[in-house]
């Protein structure tokens, strides 16, 4: 599904990745772990193809393609998904708006016919419905002074109808109670498949308990320091990265 | 300033012409265009000299000889270029280079609806009616070019909402410029009077046809009763190598309302400046607009609110989309007299620069001599929110696309300003039109 080699990537001028290498199979969901400021959220947005992070070697490779040359757009519509740590807030565009200019863009580009305001509507209420969004939510202004767990949702919301195959999870237990956590855990499990990959990127365990990884993997200093099982996170949770920060220091 | 002097008057072929103008024969039309004329030459043509003229340039007409108005339109006018008007369901009155074409036009039958005539016939007719308005809403001492207008109109348009009419239908006037060879100048003028507790809508939409350089320099003069609402609202989308000049000048009284909004996408150089004279208690007076302008267009809107007497409420809300080469100028005065005690006054205008080469001029200027008001303004310029453009494509939706809901949204926020639940949507499909004429993806976009 996606493979990713030495890959060095520079925000503004500073390497924040300095040879990461990571490899996920159809249908598995892995997590990255690490410390603040080790590179989770540069990685997030390079695969996502944000302006500014460029790639200096190494490359990634999405299901045969070499994705670093995609525009963002085009990578969205080849099921790439990055549910955001800060989702946008976007004044004047209804949320249905958004949501089905994206929906119809991605389904244009796979060859399927677009959907009618009816039948999109009758599509996002069912789904809307199991993460707990009524329709004013959906017609409000995106994400215009949600909540941090209606923000969440919104996005667990999106990736729903999107219906990617590699979704990519930054930071999305922040900012969330524990009810808003389940709701949109429960979101993401019912879409767990064998073509369908996640990658979960998170500070902390908690998240894990929800959705349970298949391969968990320690981040530091833009670089895979361990890679393991779900017992890897337990074991973070419990001792923290000092280890693996001592190791990088030594 | 001795080359200033030197400067040909573009205009003055005009003021030359001998051409029969309506009214002559009429005392007080005579005596209005002799002032009008007296004031213009006092004037002169505007020049950024003038406070008021500051970003607008008119220089470049000085080249452009336009030859005295010979009466027929040099294009010939049979139909209405719908597809660049509003598209409405009204009353539909066309001016075609400011003369009033009753063959283009469909006007209500019998008593029912406003009155709708034209202004050089209703001279002939019934001429006493003009006279305690015409002229007199917008005086022509302060401002070259509604001297012009005062001095020259050879027609345009009287609408009259009855006391007590609740109109449903509005009229939409339509202003044609058409020009071929040689550049035309034109004078439409057009006199509302919304009457005692009525409801009224107006609508205009400016346009051209041909391919020849047109100057339409436009008067509007508006009064709006105790009790009556009116609802103006216009689009100017004249052709790209014409001229448009507009001043609106609305008297407002006691409980009037008035509602303007105008919508700047056309033209080569376009100012659009509405006065407003709050004379009464408990008005309403609100202005909206946006401008959206690309290549080398020159979009002004000047606006200018007197609060002449306590209690009355006014609000602005301008939104500007500038790209390539584009300029665009905001000047908005609210000024609150002394005894205009509890005014509530508010202004906004932003700009969104889609191109480096783009500029805006925003100029709000509060003068307030009460002491007890509520009055504010704002002004911002900015480009396209990259963290919105970057979440928007995330989701699969291009550059392109992209940019367009985020500019349709900015634009938004004045066009929700509309009250009239078609007019708001006969706009947002000229914002649509526009986005969708625009290049898909030009090399500023690259970087």
């Amino acid at each position: 599904m996606l493979e990713i080699r030495n890959l060095r990537v520079a925000v503004d001028g500073k390497e924040i990745l300095k040879g990461l290498d990571l490899a996920i199979r159809p249908g598995e969901v892995h997590a990255i772990m690490g410390p603040n400021g080790t590179g989770k959220s540069t990685l997030s947005y390079l695969l996502a193809g944000r302006d500014g992070y460029e790639a200096t070697d190494g490359e990634v490779i999405y299901r045969g393609e070499n994705m670093l040359e995609m525009e963002p757009d085009e990578r969205a519509c080849r099921g790439v998904f990055l549910a955001f740590q800060y989702p946008v807030e976007i004044p004047g565009v209804a949320g249905t708006t958004f949501l089905k200019t994206a929906l119809n863009a991605v389904r244009k580009f796979r060859g399927e016919d677009e959907l009618d305001a009816m039948q999109f509507l009758k599509q996002v209420r069912a789904k809307a419905k199991t993460l707990d969004i009524g329709d004013d939510m959906l017609r409000r202004p995106l994400n215009v002074g949600f909540s941090g767990g209606e923000k969440k949702r919104n996005e667990a919301l999106q990736m729903a109808v999107l219906e990617p195959t590699f979704a990519i999870l930054d930071e999305t237990d922040s900012g969330l109670d524990i009810d808003a956590l389940k709701i949109v855990a429960d979101g993401v499990n019912a879409m767990r498949g064998p073509e369908r990959s996640m990658l979960i990127i998170t500070h902390y365990q908690r998240l894990l308990n929800y959705i349970e990884p298949d391969r968990v993997h320690v981040l530091v200093n833009g670089r895979i320091a361990a890679s393991g099982g779900k017992e890897l996170a337990e074991k973070l949770e419990a001792e923290g990265y000092a280890a693996f920060l001592d190791a990088e220091a030594a | 300033m001795a080359a200033d002097t030197a400067r040909k008057d573009p205009f003055a072929g005009a003021l030359d012409s001998t051409a029969r103008l309506p009214g002559v024969a009429l005392p007080w039309i005579a005596a209005l265009r002799e002032e009008a004329r007296g004031h213009y030459a006092a004037l002169g043509p505007p020049t950024v000299k003038l406070e008021d003229w500051k970003y607008t340039n008119l220089n470049r007409l000085s080249r452009i000889g336009f030859a005295p108005d010979a009466g027929l339109p040099p294009v010939k006018v049979d139909t209405v270029p719908v597809g660049s008007t509003l598209s409405a369901e009204a009353h539909l009155a066309v001016l075609v280079n400011g003369r009033f074409r009753p063959d283009l036009s469909s006007l209500p039958e019998g008593d029912a609806g406003p009155e709708i005539a034209s202004l050089a016939e209703l001279l002939e007719r019934a001429p006493d009616a003009l006279q305690p308005v015409l002229g007199r809403i917008a005086s022509s001492d302060s401002m070259p070019l509604v001297a012009l207008n005062t001095a020259l109109w050879q027609d345009g348009l009287a609408i009259r909402f009855k006391p007590g009419a609740a109109i449903e239908k509005p009229v939409h006037v339509v202003s044609i410029g058409a020009a071929g060879d040689a550049p035309r100048l034109f004078h439409p003028r057009l006199l509302i009077l919304a009457e005692e507790n009525s409801r009224g809508c107006v609508l205009e939409s400016h346009v051209g046809v041909g391919d020849g350089v047109y100057f339409s320099n436009a008067v509007a003069e508006i009064a709006v009763e105790p009790g009556a609402a009116l609802r103006h609202y216009k689009l100017q989308n004249e052709h790209p190598a014409a001229f448009h000049v507009a001043a609106a000048k609305a008297r407002l009284v006691s409980t009037a309302r008035y509602e303007s909004f105008v919508l700047q996408v056309g033209g080569r150089l376009a100012r659009n400046e509405i006065h407003a004279r709050l004379g009464g208690e408990s008005i309403d007076c609100r202005l909206a607009g946006a401008y959206l302008l690309r290549g080398d267009q020159h979009g002004d809107n000047t606006t200018f609110i007197d609060h002449a007497a306590p209690n009355s409420n006014s609000r602005e809300v301008y939104k500007g989309v500038l790209d390539d080469n584009a300029r665009g100028v905001f000047q908005g005065k609210i000024l609150v007299r002394k005894d205009a005690q509890k005014t509530d006054g508010h202004q906004l205008n932003k700009a969104l620069m889609l191109s480096r080469g783009a500029e805006i001029d925003s100029k709000p200027e509060l003068e307030i001599y009460a002491d007890d008001v509520k009055c504010s303004h704002g002004a911002t310029a900015g480009e396209i929110d990259e963290d919105a453009l970057f979440y928007l494509r995330s989701r699969g939706i291009d550059a392109h696309a992209a940019r367009g809901l985020l500019v349709e949204a900015f634009v938004g926020e004045a066009i929700d300003e509309i009250e009239d639940d078609a007019a708001r949507a006969a706009f947002r499909n000229v914002v649509d039109g526009w986005l969708t004429e625009g290049k898909p993806d030009g090399p500023k976009n690259e970087d």
